[in-house]
């Protein structure tokens, strides 16, 4: 099995995030950029798939500026065996990002592709839906376990009521919950040796992909701030608060 | 201009979030017709006829569609959306799976998660965990779009007497299988319809613990959920995870307890009306958006809320 790993370089999980002065985006200039966490965690599924012996070889494709080589070769830190990067604007949106990465992965013949359930700048959640829809493929979204079994996968999914369990035929799009795996550290080797591993850049004109965008970002606002209340010394006085204040309770 | 909605159901009843749909749906303007597609789910069709303000009720009831399946619905919320400028889903796990197919079949971009209408093509939702709101215009022949339900007010479930229209078309993809699901059953309100919820999170040290919230709760006719530490470390299940990545809630009342406020939390409860933090670290981020702070050691605050309520 051959599995394609889709990955996104954002802002750090850590950061606090700050909207620019006039308002047109949030600031990301000079902030700690990563691997997107849901991505992380697809990226490590891959890792013990292959360790499994069930993959026999795993690409990692990101589709962004040429900073986001920094991204990938985390992942073939991590143990990824190489990776492509797609040059192309960094904010580009779900729908031009699913048309790369079909081409892509009919390109590599792919029979897994694992993408994270979403990344934490746009939060969309739209890439894996999408690109199993453009290649009439199964998809398992929100996935906290995943079991291959001969040409197929059983993959269960977290839903709002509680688990939901699918099973569908390769090739089939898979994105990662946060429940899946807990990714593991690349070590310093790992490190090293990464650097040596092939990465490949393309276009999305060479891979043939539609780059649209119908979405404009007209401006950015900060959200309403809550102002902290106050401090009750007692549960009665807080019952009596919510009674005589709030009003909420009867 | 007219709005297609997928309507949420279990193929017995409609969710409440299908009402907020319809609030949203009005605030853009024009005919609303709601899709209802399952199995065996004439009930939730009639129900969906009854709302006020509906034109029409689309009914797809087949074998196919009774789990929900996106390879199945997306086709045939593609193939109904033709004709319609905007379509409509919840910000359900149900709709996030199956809304984008439904984009990438029609060749058009979705917009996630709408927190507000400004007019017919620009709409504001969050991003980077609700840190910032981004206003955006969308130039595409059909808008399709997933809604946050707790930014939109229920419209009336009653006043309406819609026609219910059958839908025959069946897609039925054959490489996937529904093969089970484990749902939580509860008496409790659903978290995300409840008007008070409780929450847990790693103060309570283990699972047994969350029984002082479910009596507390069951008292006060509340929901319980839970931080991701709390599901994380295996206390609950993921069903009752409140954040960024779980359920969005904007109760009446929100009652955090042992729950340090992570960001990824307050994302999915900072919008509720009043809350209440019962945390004994008097640094806790979560008295920093908090209405009522206690610091105290919960295991002595929960059993004497629940005396005294």
């Amino acid at each position: 099995m051959k599995i394609l790993v889709a990955v996104k370089r954002v802002i750090d999980y850590n950061v606090k995030v700050r909207v620019k002065a006039d308002c047109s985006d949030v600031d990301l200039a000079n902030v700690k950029m990563a691997l997107n966490p849901f991505c992380e965690i697809a990226v490590e599924e891959a890792i013990r798939l292959k360790e499994s012996g069930q993959a026999q070889e795993i690409v990692v494709v990101s589709i962004g500026s040429k900073a986001c080589q920094e991204q990938l070769r985390t992942a073939l830190a991590l143990g990824a065996d190489r990776a492509i990067q797609v040059e192309a604007p960094d904010n580009l949106a779900p729908l031009s990002i699913a048309r790369i990465l079909k081409q892509v992965a009919q390109e590599e013949s792919a029979d897994l592709i694992l993408l994270g359930k979403q990344s934490i700048d746009a939060d969309n959640n739209q890439t894996g839906q999408m690109l199993a829809a453009l290649m009439d493929r199964p998809q398992a979204t929100f996935a906290s376990e995943v079991q291959v079994e001969g040409g197929s996968l059983r993959v269960t999914r977290e839903i709002d009521g509680g688990l939901q369990t699918l099973s569908m035929q390769l090739p089939a799009v898979v994105t990662t919950d946060l429940r899946l795996n807990e990714p593991r550290y690349a070590s310093l080797p790992n490190i090293m040796k990464a650097k040596r591993k092939p990465l490949e850049v393309k276009t999305p004109e060479e891979l043939g992909a539609e780059v649209t965008n119908g979405v404009e970002l007209l401006g950015v606002e900060a959200p309403a701030e809550r102002q902290a209340g106050i401090r009750v010394s007692s549960v009665e006085e807080l019952v009596d608060k919510l009674r005589n204040e709030a009003k909420v309770l009867a | 201009m007219s709005t297609l909605i997928l309507s949420e159901h279990d193929n017995q009843s409609l969710k409440p979030v299908t009402l907020s749909l319809i609030s949203a749906a009005q605030a853009i303007g024009g005919e609303i017709d709601l899709l209802v597609a399952g199995n065996n789910c004439d009930a939730v069709a009639e129900a969906a006829a009854q709302i006020g303000g509906v034109r029409k009720v689309i009914l797809a009831d087949h074998a196919a569609y009774a789990h929900q399946l996106a390879e199945n619905v997306s086709k045939l919320v593609a193939e109904l959306a033709q004709g319609y400028s905007h379509v409509l889903a919840p910000g359900t796990t149900t709709g996030k799976n199956i809304l984008p197919r439904v984009a990438a079949l029609l060749g058009v971009n979705q917009l996630s998660d709408i927190i507000s209408v400004e007019s017919a093509d620009t709409f504001k939702r969050p991003i980077y965990a609700g840190n910032a709101i981004a206003r955006v215009k969308s130039s595409d022949p059909i808008k399709v779009m997933t809604v946050r339900g707790t930014a939109f007010d229920a419209a009336d479930a009653t006043g309406g007497n819609a026609n219910i229209e059958r839908c025959t078309r069946v897609h039925q993809h054959t490489d996937i299988e529904f093969v089970g699901e484990a749902l939580a059953s509860s008496d409790r309100p659903e978290l995300t319809a409840a008007s008070t919820v409780i929450s847990g999170g790693r103060g309570l040290g283990n699972g047994e613990n969350f029984e002082m919230l479910y009596r507390l709760a069951d008292k006060l006719g509340a929901a319980v959920g839970a931080s991701r530490a709390a599901v994380d470390a295996g206390f609950v299940p993921n069903d009752m995870q409140v954040g960024q990545t779980g359920k969005m809630v904007a109760p009446e009342l929100y009652i955090a307890v042992g729950i340090s406020g992570a960001i990824q939390h307050l994302a999915g409860m900072k919008d509720s009306k009043v809350i209440v933090a019962v945390n004994k670290d008097e640094e806790a981020p979560i008295f920093q958006i908090a209405d009522y702070s206690l610091v105290g050691d919960l295991f002595d605050a929960v059993p004497e809320l629940e005396q005294r309520v």
